[in-house]
């Protein structure tokens, strides 16, 4: 029978159980079939993993493609080996190209292209607004028919109060989630850093870590008068934490999410302008960090992405100000993740949660689980397996990586979408 | 050798050992200065670029005799001006200029961190003429060796810098210097002009003039950008003038053989009164224009010397 195999002599990760347990994996018409605690004697193929781990895939919350648009940055052929390579199975996709996605029309085209280009699952974002100028809602209802799983103006902050209250009002009436940036743009314009001796020295228009905070204050007032989904894209400063806690607290539903950048790097990182290391929201100082990981362990930030953001060289070989923010992490995410599990007490399975079951529940999507009847999204990594990354190596098309030259720790072995092999290093 | 840096991209990246070289050898060039012929075949032979993103008329007046007094072949290019505004990049222009072999670049830009990424990309010595609101070292090292030729000493000195603290690389080109050179510094100033994180830079922070001037041994006066005096940062030019324009009276706090330093341009009657900037008792803003020169012959031949270590031999 077609795509009928055993997954055999594996550590499994279902951070659903929260367990990790050694066995195999029976997959069958590109659904996880079942269970065995001892492989049993089929005839059909058995891919042995060696006692590795085996888990399910990444699902990886604000991916931009740069297509439509930029596809000379990244395309949905290249992003899509990118994410197989890093053990990413589903790409939930930004709004953000150009144009933005904010029909069904283009969300229907975008769908096409990806499908053609690439094996690896995507779930696409669409704006709230549209162009994302903060003006006048999408049309949210056509989008989500067309497979729009959230809705987000990425890092346009939505300025004007009553249009996002309109716009969660109605996302609400249709239990949409909404995903937004928690930032107050009139202080984080033109900033390139976070303010503080580091930026100081430098001569870096620089944001205070504050303005998330007051931006997150803000939107979570919105959210507790429409009761709206709401998913913060990014926390990354400690002083955002008590209006987070205290959301969960009164019963918002609402989520944080957090970029792997902003849990492994700092502020400091930077160092003699490295562009590579300008994101956004810039990177926090090392206690914000050591903060978030703390944060990601309390379960107060739910979701760790990648926010795979491509440049080219042109618009990265700049002065700091000038040059453009952001870092590309789909291949990074998991290595770079599993600094946390060697280096700071995070668990396999929390991490897990963070990286797949949370964003999969979040965003109404069946994988994150081992359970018989998920999708065979899964992954076989080896955790310990060192490297020395070498940014010319990447997939992407984009080569923007911070962590160039640096050594890492654990590599996915083989990528699986719908029971089928899509990557084998 | 002291010194042994391939640029001088800030004052971060030197050691007080560098520093003292670039004073000891810029005190002989203001005594060659002061004398009838004025030229030193230094650096005859040598190409000197002075790249100028930013209006500037002193500091680019000051690199450009630095370089004729020295006998290099120094070209001026307003950048503004140049292909920049066709669209090249920073990169671009630097590597257009390399292939004409220059051997020394100066180099002023808006954007702070500019001239480090500039000097990666050439294979001579950048010397910053200020960067953004990173560094100006070339201003600080004449201001240090202002202070030490009137002080007798770099060191142990009570040092207040006062104004704008937060939109000027002089500003932290100085704390850096005096810093590494062990003075107390006392930044003065009105908290919207403050960068943030002051406080872990180790120095003492004041917003009374008054009382951050009391028994200070130097005064160094910063420029307010008119632009930044309409309510944004401090709510008026009078009321600032009032709080933090230096006068005789509030002067008078500081030790009595204080000096008075600006790096010019100045405003008169905004930040400092009119005839105190010329009074020859305290100030010494001409005597900074002076070692100014002096200052940036010394720092472009110890990079050339750092370079080319044979061209040494034979100089002052």
């Amino acid at each position: 029978m077609r795509n009928h195999f055993i997954l055999s002599n594996a550590r499994l990760i279902d951070p659903e159980l929260d367990k990790e347990f050694d066995g195999a994996l029976e997959i069958k018409d590109g659904l996880i079939y079942k269970f065995h605690k001892v492989t049993p004697n089929l005839n059909i193929k058995n891919i042995n993993c060696q006692g590795k781990y085996l888990a399910p895939g990444i699902i990886d919350i604000g991916v931009k493609i740069c297509e439509p648009g930029e596809r000379h940055k990244e395309s949905f052929k290249t992003a899509g080996q990118a994410a197989a390579a890093g053990g990413v199975t589903t790409m939930v996709t930004r709004a953000d190209t150009i144009p933005t996605v904010d029909t069904p029309e283009i969300l229907s085209f975008m769908l096409k292209r990806a499908s053609e280009a690439t094996p690896v699952n995507i779930s696409p974002m669409a704006c709230l607004t549209k162009g994302r100028n903060g003006r006048e809602m999408v049309e949210m209802s056509f989008l989500m028919d067309s497979g729009a799983v959230a809705f987000s103006d990425g890092d346009h902050v939505l300025t004007d109060i009553k249009v996002f209250i309109r716009a969660l009002t109605y996302a609400k009436s249709l239990n949409a989630l909404v995903i937004a940036h928690p930032q107050e743009p009139t202080l984080s314009k033109g900033a390139t850093s976070t303010s503080g001796k580091f930026a100081s020295l430098r001569g870096l228009p620089a944001v205070s870590a504050m303005a998330e905070r007051i931006g997150l204050e803000r939107d979570l007032a919105v959210v507790e008068m429409t009761g709206a989904s709401y998913h913060a894209d990014q926390i990354s400063t400690a002083s955002s934490l008590p209006a987070l806690i205290k959301a969960k607290k009164l019963g918002l539903d609402v989520t944080a999410g957090i970029s792997i950048h902003h849990l492994t790097l700092n502020e400091l990182d930077v160092g003699d302008y490295k562009t590579f290391f300008k994101v956004k929201p810039p990177l926090r100082s090392e206690q914000d960090r050591e903060l978030m990981v703390d944060a990601i362990k309390s379960g107060v930030i739910d979701i760790i992405c990648s926010m795979h953001t491509p440049q080219d060289e042109e618009s990265k070989r700049l002065p700091f100000e000038t040059a453009a923010s952001g870092a590309v992490g789909l291949e990074t995410l998991l290595p770079a993740a599993l600094r946390l599990y060697h280096s700071n007490g995070i668990s396999l399975n929390l991490l897990w949660k963070a990286l797949s079951l949370t964003p999969a529940r979040r965003l109404g999507l069946p994988g994150g689980t081992l359970k018989k009847g998920a999708p065979a999204d899964l992954i076989i990594f080896d955790p310990k397996l060192p490297f020395i990354l070498d940014r010319e190596t990447l997939k992407s098309k984009s080569k923007n990586t911070p962590f160039d030259g640096q050594r890492m720790q654990g590599r996915v072995l083989k990528t699986f979408v719908a029971g089928e092999e899509i990557y084998s290093s | 050798m002291t010194f042994r840096s391939k640029h001088l991209l800030g004052i971060e990246y030197l050691n007080p050992d560098e520093i003292t070289s670039i004073l000891d050898k810029a005190d002989q060039y203001v005594e060659l200065n002061r004398s009838n012929i004025k030229h030193s075949e230094v650096l005859s032979g040598l190409t000197q670029i002075n790249m100028f993103f930013e209006n500037s008329t002193r500091t680019q007046a000051s690199f450009e005799l630095a370089g004729k007094r020295l006998g290099a072949d120094v070209m001026n290019m307003a950048m503004e001006a140049s292909s920049l505004k066709k669209g090249e990049t920073l990169i671009d222009t630097a590597l257009t200029l390399n292939a004409m072999h220059p051997d020394l670049l100066v180099v002023r830009h808006p954007n702070s961190g500019a001239v480090n990424l500039l000097a990666e990309k050439v294979n001579c010595a950048v010397l910053n003429a200020g960067d953004g609101i990173h560094e100006h070292p070339t201003q600080a090292l004449l201001d240090a060796l202002t202070i030490r030729r009137a002080k007798g000493r770099l060191h142990r000195l009570s040092i207040a810098i006062c104004g704008d603290i937060l939109h000027s690389r002089v500003a932290r080109s100085n704390i850096l210097l005096l810093g590494k050179m062990e003075n107390r510094i006392r930044l003065i100033g009105p908290k919207t002009l403050m960068p943030a994180g002051i406080s872990d830079f180790g120095v003492e922070v004041f917003d009374d003039l008054r009382e951050g001037l009391k028994d200070v041994d130097v005064v160094m006066m910063l420029r307010l950008q008119k632009e930044r005096m309409d309510g944004g940062f401090v709510p008026s030019e009078r009321e600032y003038y009032h709080r933090f324009g230096l006068d005789k009276n509030k002067l008078s706090y500081a030790k009595k053989d204080v000096i008075v330093m600006h790096p010019g341009p100045m405003n008169r009657g905004v930040e400092i009164d009119g005839t105190l900037a010329d009074d020859i008792n305290h100030s010494v803003i001409q005597e900074q224009v002076e070692v100014g020169v002096a200052v940036r012959m010394a720092a472009m031949e110890l990079l050339i010397n750092a370079r080319h270590p044979e061209r040494s031999a034979g100089t002052i």
